[in-house]
């Protein structure tokens, strides 16, 4: 077992003119071997450690996508140091406000240095000097060019394999943001058994738009692809959510083999790209399509595989798996080069008894696409409230263990305690197993996901609550699938201070604002209402799934369309 | 002169009608011409395309993916100003 810098070293060494990453801005690409991958990484390397960067310390990246933050990524790693990306603020996104709310992860992680660039440092400099008084800041355009480094020098060599390698974290704001830390063992491990799994080897070509700062992006579509000697392909989400057509375009041009995305992006593609924009692209090279990170829907790859088999798109290049950041990535996986596995069930019985129970494909059946089976040395058992397992075909909570698993939340004991029962680490997620695959129909834990990202209500509900009008502690956030888009979309229902119908409309678009300019994503549905309208438990905490069925009841029911999966579920 | 204003007030009746009903899917939802659509995150980014989809279907001209950011527009003034500026240019 080796670390991952030995393993970026035997590249460097072996094949150093291979292009690692074919990184794509606009109409331009930078191929980027392993050698210059490498260099400028131990450039950056250097300027961390005369920063005063020591083996063990962990390291905030928040950059764009691009060589800066590859080679910043790689220079942390060669310090023996723990790099952990987060997000770059979109041009939506108050940068104060989002350095603001980096307080309270800096605080539970306390990382000795920040790598960002000039544009970040120069809008919340001050708020982040604020928030960590001892955080050092390395500006990328900083960064030292042209010289070489001796690999070998630098402190990373002296890594072992159980030493941590990286955190990946989640995006929450109010104290709910959990790092996980992974060994070098763990992500090699996983790397090497999850690339048999999807049959991926050197010659392969992996293309991803995906963002780095989640597992999906960071793990398959970036790590596995570089440490196993493959080829990346890699743009950016801003990039690809405006032209969705350059990921077909940059698989033909390629040869793309190996692919993940969000469930949701199966439908963008298939809505949102030109005719004209797809002439002379061909995707017969394209065999591992992997659906992942939301819940996944049959039409979603009936739509995809509707727009592109004309360019060459097989159906059996579809899979899925389910993956999460505290076993490195995934956690199964269909077989790729067959056809993933729909499940039809009963309807009544799947909503009210829980049970996943065969049925006819007919309009009161549903179709549930197998997320496939688990991959070796994992082992998955579904659960009841009380911990006990239940038999195949009943709904229940996912808990697994594995080789790869975390042992810990970063210096988060308290939700680590939560996160585990006797051994079996909690997902928070429901489904069920048949014929030894697994099935996920929807989730425990409060999250909400769209388009591949997890939002925490409780993020947007302490947002909503800072507009001047709404009742604090009455506001309520949830997500509603849209079969359209084959995501969530956020809805949010908050109660007024003052009895003043009038008003609502206009409370509605300031809080409209608030979350839209304070957070990641889009609110859809925004709703003041008079007090007493939101349900609290017995307990006085917030049901949530009570909420989300009185919104639909009262607002929605002029919505057309079958009830999506996530709503059935309602536990 | 006034036909060229009119011009511009089409554009931009549709453009918001467009935006309000399609994409904030509340058609009673009446959009300010001045109002920022991309910098306060109305429009988020899984519409620009949309967006940039349906300018071309009704006016003929192109919104480049790079241009899909509020340094380009952020209004639906700014919009039709941007369309206006195409289709004079392609017909010159």
């Amino acid at each position: 077992m080796t670390t991952l810098v030995e393993r970026l070293g035997e590249h460097y060494r072996q094949t150093p003119e291979q292009v690692a990453i074919h990184c794509l801005t606009g109409d331009s690409a930078e191929s980027i071997t392993y050698r210059s991958l490498l260099d400028s990484a131990a450039s950056a390397a250097r300027d961390l450690i005369a920063l005063g960067l020591q083996a063990g310390d962990v390291v905030i990246i928040i950059q764009p996508h691009g060589g800066d933050l590859i080679s910043g990524f790689f220079g942390v790693l060669l310090c023996g140091a723990v790099p952990s990306i987060l997000a770059f603020p979109s041009e939506k996104l108050d940068p104060q406000r989002y350095a603001r709310s980096l307080a309270a992860l800096m605080n539970v992680t306390q990382p000795t240095a920040l790598i960002t660039n000039q544009v970040f440092e120069g809008e919340a400099g001050d708020v982040l000097s604020e928030s960590g008084s001892s955080l050092r800041i390395l500006l990328s355009e900083e960064f030292s060019t042209g010289k070489q480094y001796d690999l070998m020098s630098l402190p990373g060599v002296d890594l072992t394999p159980d030493d941590v390698a990286l955190l990946q974290h989640s995006s929450g704001t109010t104290g709910l943001q959990k790092g996980v830390a992974l060994s070098h063992r763990s992500i090699l491990t996983h790397i090497e058994r999850y690339a048999e799994e999807v049959r991926m080897d050197t010659q392969d070509v992996v293309v991803s738009w995906l963002p780095l700062y989640h597992d999906m992006g960071l793990i398959a579509g970036f790590l596995m692809p570089v440490l196993l000697g493959a080829t990346l392909v890699l743009t950016s989400p801003l990039e690809w959510v405006r032209a969705p057509y350059r990921l077909m375009q940059a698989v033909s041009r390629y040869g793309g083999t190996h692919s993940w995305l969000p469930n949701f992006a199966f439908n963008f593609c298939a809505q949102k790209i030109r005719e004209r924009d797809l002439e002379g692209v061909d995707l017969s090279s394209w065999r591992a399509v992997i659906n992942c990170s939301e819940p996944m829907r049959l039409e979603s790859h009936a739509q995809f595989i509707k727009r592109f088999a004309p360019y060459g798109l097989c159906e059996e290049s579809l899979g899925s798996c389910y993956a999460m950041a505290e076993n490195v990535f995934a956690v199964t996986q269909s077989t790729v080069a067959v056809p993933v596995n729909i499940d039809w069930i009963d309807r009544q019985a799947f909503r009210e008894q829980h049970i996943a129970q065969s049925a006819d494909q007919a309009a009161d059946s549903i179709a549930v696409l197998s997320a496939g089976r688990p991959l070796p040395k994992t082992m998955i058992r579904i659960i009841d409230e009380t911990w006990n397992e239940v038999p195949e075909r009943v709904v229940g909570e996912i808990a697994l263990k594995s080789e790869t698993l975390m042992t810990a939340y970063y210096r988060r004991d308290d939700l680590t305690k939560n996160a585990f029962h006797d051994g079996w680490y909690l997902s928070g997620d429901l489904g069920y197993l048949a014929k030894g695959e697994l099935y996920i129909t929807g989730r425990k834990k409060e999250i909400i996901i769209v388009g591949g990202k997890n939002i925490y209500p409780q993020d947007l509900e302490a947002l909503a609550s800072e507009v001047q009008g709404i009742h604090p502690g009455r506001i309520v956030a949830f997500g509603l699938f849209n079969e359209q888009l084959g995501t969530e979309e956020v809805a949010v229902v908050a109660e007024e201070e003052v009895e003043e119908p009038g008003l609502r409309t206009q409370l509605a678009e300031a809080v409209r604002q608030m979350i839209n300019q304070g957070s990641d994503i889009a609110v859809r549905h925004v709703r003041v209402v008079p007090r007493g309208w939101v349900i609290k438990t017995s307990s006085g905490k917030l049901a949530r799934d009570a909420n989300r069925q009185k919104f639909i009841n009262t607002f929605l029911m002029e919505r057309e369309g079958c009830p999506p999966l996530e709503e059935d579920a309602g536990a | 002169m006034t036909q060229a204003s009119e011009i511009r007030s089409r554009i931009q009746n549709e453009i918001a009608d467009f935006i309000a009903q399609e994409i904030l899917q509340k058609a009673a939802r009446k959009l300010s011409f001045e109002e920022p659509l991309i910098s306060s995150g109305l429009i988020d980014s899984f519409h620009l395309v949309d967006l940039a989809l349906f300018v071309e279907k009704t006016f003929n001209v192109r919104i480049d993916d790079t241009e899909l950011r509020a340094s380009m527009f952020d209004t639906v003034q700014e919009l039709a100003g941007l369309i206006l500026e195409r289709m004079q240019g392609e017909a010159g």
